[in-house]
């Protein structure tokens, strides 16, 4: 399906609505098609194509909201659809909050393209992308005699979606991203374990390739014979792979869900501290040729760059139209865009150097974060540091606390974000965080 | 399994699969001699076994050792209530073909949304491209699954409207504000999905089968001298709408607010290595993610998995036997056949302590040269079918509860959990503990909230000292990852001690 065809396809579904009792109505079209491979110890293990088409309908009538999605994209099937959602949604409690965005909050045109499409991918023969894969792969392939099993991958995709709202937002998108990925399992005394390095860009010309499988290897040589070590308030690193696992719970509690449903403990601190001085965080959509990059988010708001949080203040939630509403509060987005951490001086091996007995914590395993409190507790892997070397690796341990204290204790930021990915974060130090170990 | 039109009064549609109408080309379609149910499916489809053959033909031209489509048609309901009102409702519609062609190990896959005979082609042609080799395919005879019942449903989720549920959601809102004063605010969800897959191989298996599933879950948030805490309390199982029923609605509202209150009270333990007693039913995530995943036998295959030289060794006590099981009755993990049109079976895992089946799909049955366990699962046609558990559970043991709490002088005791984790090679799992209690001289003490415990696998499995002889089922929504694909699954445990796992807290 081409733009057109797709706006075509909104335009009819939306005055089907119209004309069968919706006060409003918002459609998009989306169509993704994919490529991956894997290769595992030198042979193609598995080729997979995709592609798929959705339309999703979102729903106010006579005050009431529902919304649905379907790959079944006849017109005649459409309709009937459209038709027997609305019914359907007549049977629905009243929800006054609900209605389109204001469309002065909308996207209005003219922006700079975002660079976030490679049309360029498409052509990319599958003999070559097998040729890329089967590099890294050897990269890492023999070169030790520990290693059981090596598996590399390449995988791209190229989305495109329009959405249409009838209250006059009109807005078409198109994406590209390519990604590679190796793991390496070694044998060792005490298991099988593994470890991972991946790539990813927007435009195939940019993506490394070269060097992931290099890296798994070193990774998880790295960690073989890993030792608990006694439980105890250590400094903490987090290295930058793993450290947007640590902000998740931040981001989640900036949500207007969260807000709205008491599971935010952000909630109502806006212009009050919730961080150390060394946190400065951005949301920036407007960065040219980012995988968060955009012109409008999933509701048609225009894209704007707003501080989330100050040297430790906060400043902005996400909140979407509706959540907006129900808290009083004027809409910003319901999603993030590119996450931007500012950096500080140091790199990783300089951030360690600083420290007298410390965990590099390189992996998460499991745990989670009550939103209403801040408690947390998550699994870790990592190393041992004294005297600003990297003395062993540890794992079969725990983190502790609450995420208020924990971004307080916040001490510095590294200098190292991973390219590729929306969330720019670097790694971070934090003094004093609760493991449990031996 | 005969459908017929439905009124609209649900969310989403079941007649936007085009099914309604049968093409005359297909009713006068001469094929082999099927069931009605196995037309009925190939009707809803709008194929006939002559087009499933010309689209294995075509996945098998480049030489493929095995190939079979997986058709699909799933249906997804979801009605939620916020602030005392069911005032929204989302649905879903899912169509399509997913076309795997096996040469050896190797696996080629493609998927159509378009279920047109040229669509289907083009995908099989692509999925075959894993093989490189003139292909020779001789016509085989078609041998109907004839499947069993292991979730009978008796009104299902297309003749249950969005109005049949909002009366369970409103009833959940105002019991759960009857019973405690605390309580702020109430979000409650039901959200049922049917399916119809059609399945056929070339070897000329031909399977079909009706899923439903339903989830109701709620979440209690309730505020105390200026603190806030919440439980989520979910049921599920596959069946129609006579799931939804007074009791299910007390029950889920008692174990909200009691849960709820609780959390009040809780504290951290102390961080560091003890013993854990893990209550029975919803601690079968300890199987779930110590040894599950690891007996996966994928990953054995690929030798990633801890467990990979340990068939036919002792892994555990004696009095410790493991089985994955598909057949219980109207179980959330059950299958009447699985995702490569083999019939599901209760697999024992580990018997009297012995390791003596991994979890197998096609391709690990056939590298290990065993029959097929039943668990090849796939997320949905989009995806390939890997070795997934269903429902995990442990036999009782010679303990009983009171005894086991009774022998832990400084330890925890858990109850109730939100996720887990396990690295597969290293053997690292977590769980997180959403309740329990400290246990202190033999008794259960203060409540815990909040932690992550974290062990070794197959260090854990040999380290259940303790069973009881009160093993039961969870009934909560349980949902296993892997790969990206999400499958629901159950587990079910008796009360066991853990001689030693790392428990998170303070360490003040």
């Amino acid at each position: 399906m081409n733009t057109k065809e797709k706006y075509s396809l909104a335009n009819l579904v939306i005055d089907h609505a119209l004309k069968n009792g919706a006060q409003q109505v918002s459609v998009s079209v989306d169509e993704s098609r994919s490529n991956e491979i894997e290769i595992r110890d030198r042979q193609i293990d598995k080729l997979t194509e995709s592609n798929r088409n959705s339309l999703t309908i979102r729903l106010y009538v006579d005050k009431k909201y529902s919304a649905h999605t379907t790959n079944r994209l006849r017109k005649e099937d459409l309709l009937k659809f459209t038709s027997e959602a609305i019914a359907a949604t007549r049977f629905l409690a009243e929800d006054e909050y609900r209605s389109l965005p204001d469309p002065e909050l909308y996207y209005k045109g003219g922006g700079k393209d975002p660079g976030i499409f490679d049309p360029s991918l498409e052509s990319v023969e599958p003999a070559k992308k097998i040729d890329i894969a089967s590099r890294i792969l050897d990269e890492a392939w023999g070169k030790d005699e520990r290693i059981i099993t090596v598996s590399s991958y390449y995988s791209d995709s190229i989305s495109s979606g329009v959405l249409v709202t009838s209250n006059g937002f009109k807005g078409d998108m198109a994406m590209t991203g390519v990604s590679l990925y190796v793991t390496v399992s070694v044998k060792s005394d005490e298991g099988r374990p593994s470890d991972y390095w991946f790539e990813n860009a927007i435009f195939f010309d940019k993506l490394v390739k070269s060097g992931v499988g290099t890296k798994a290897l070193e990774r998880v040589l790295r960690k073989t014979g890993p030792r608990k070590i006694k439980s105890g308030s250590y400094p903490m690193i987090v290295e930058n792979l793993t450290a947007s696992t640590l902000l998740s719970p931040l981001f989640d509690a900036l949500q207007g869900y969260s807000i709205y449903q008491k599971q935010s403990f952000l909630a109502g601190r806006e212009g009050k501290p919730v961080a150390s001085e060394a946190m400065t965080v951005d949301d920036d959509p407007t960065l040219p040729s980012e995988p968060g990059s955009r012109l409008f988010d999933s509701e048609g708001l225009a894209a704007v760059k707003r501080p989330i949080v100050e040297k430790g203040i906060l400043r902005n939630f996400y909140i979407d139209t509706y959540y907006g509403k129900k808290l009083g509060m004027k809409p910003t987005s319901g999603s993030s865009s590119n996450v931007i951490f500012k950096r500080g001086d140091k790199d990783l091996p300089g951030l360690i150097s600083t420290l007298k007995k410390g965990i590099l914590v390189t992996g998460f395993n499991g745990g989670n974060c009550n939103g209403s409190t801040g408690d947390f507790s998550y699994g870790i892997e990592g190393f041992y540091i004294e005297n600003g070397k990297i003395i062993h690796p540890v794992n079969e341990m725990n983190i502790t606390g609450n995420m208020n204290d924990l971004w307080l204790r916040l001490a510095e930021a590294g200098n190292d974000y991973l390219e590729g990915t929306s969330l720019k974060v670097p790694s971070l130090l934090i003094d004093k965080v609760d493991f449990s170990g031996m | 399994m005969n459908y017929r039109r439905r009124d609209f009064i649900k969310i989403g549609s079941l007649t936007i699969a085009g099914s309604i109408m049968i093409p005359p080309f297909l009713k006068s379609c001469k094929g082999p001699q099927l069931s009605n149910n196995a037309e009925s499916y190939l009707n809803h489809f709008e194929v006939t076994v002559n087009q499933l053959q010309d689209v294995i033909r075509a996945a098998m031209g480049k030489g493929a050792d095995y190939a079979d489509l997986f058709f699909e048609h799933t249906l997804e309901n979801y009605a939620s209530l916020e602030d005392g009102k069911v005032n929204r409702a989302y649905s879903n519609v899912d169509f399509g073909v997913g076309i795997r062609v096996l040469k050896g190990e190797q696996t080629g896959f493609a998927f159509s949304e378009d279920l047109s005979v040229d669509a289907m082609i083009k995908a099989a042609n692509t999925a075959a491209s894993i093989a490189d080799s003139p292909g020779n395919v001789l016509p085989v005879n078609i041998s109907e699954f004839l499947k069993p019942d292991y979730y009978p449903v008796k009104t299902s989720w297309e003749d249950t409207s969005v109005k049949d549920k909002v009366p369970y959601l409103q009833k959940v809102n105002d019991r759960i504000f009857e019973l405690d004063k605390n309580v702020t605010k109430v979000n409650a969800t039901i959200g049922d999905t049917t399916s119809y897959i059609l399945f056929f191989s070339s070897e000329g298996r031909l399977a079909w089968d009706y899923r439903p599933m339903v989830f109701m879950y709620v979440t209690c948030i309730m505020e105390k001298d200026g603190r806030v805490e919440n439980y989520t309390a979910s049921r599920s199982s596959r069946s129609g709408s006579e799931f939804l029923t007074a009791g299910l609605v007390e029950a889920l509202s008692a174990e909200a607010v009691e849960k709820t209150s609780i959390l009040f009270e809780a504290v951290k333990p102390k961080a560091g290595e003890m013993e854990v007693v893990m209550s029975a039913g919803e601690s079968g995530i300890l199987l779930h993610e110590a040894i599950g995943h690891a007996f996966e036998a994928d990953f054995n295959r690929k030798k990633t998995s801890i467990f990979s030289d340990k068939m036919g060794k002792k892994v555990a006590e004696p009095f410790i036997s493991i089985y994955d099981d598909g057949t219980l009755v109207s179980n959330r993990g059950s299958l009447n056949v699985d995702d490569e049109g083999n019939p599901t079976e209760r697999t024992p895992l580990v018997k009297d302590g012995i390791l003596t089946s991994y979890i197998h799909d096609r391709i690990s049955a056939g590298f290990y040269k065993v029959k097929p366990t039943g668990n090849g699962r796939r997320q949905d046609f989009r995806n390939v079918p890997l070795p997934r558990m269903r429902c995990t559970t442990m036999e009782n043991g010679p303990h009983t509860r009171e005894e086991i709490i009774a022998s832990v002088k400084n330890g925890i005791f858990v109850d109730t959990f939100s996720n887990g984790q396990v690295n597969i090679g290293a053997g690292d799992f977590t769980f997180f503990v959403k309740s329990g209690n400290l246990i202190e001289n033999g008794k259960l003490t203060r409540p815990i909230k909040d932690i992550n415990i974290i062990g070794n696998g197959p260090q854990a499995l040999a380290d259940i000292v303790m069973a009881a002889n009160d093993s039961r089922l969870s009934d909560s929504t349980w949902t296993c990852g892997k790969a990206g694909q999400g499958v629901p699954v159950s587990m079910g445990l008796p009360t066991v001690k853990i001689k030693k796992l790392t428990v998170g807290g303070t360490n003040a």
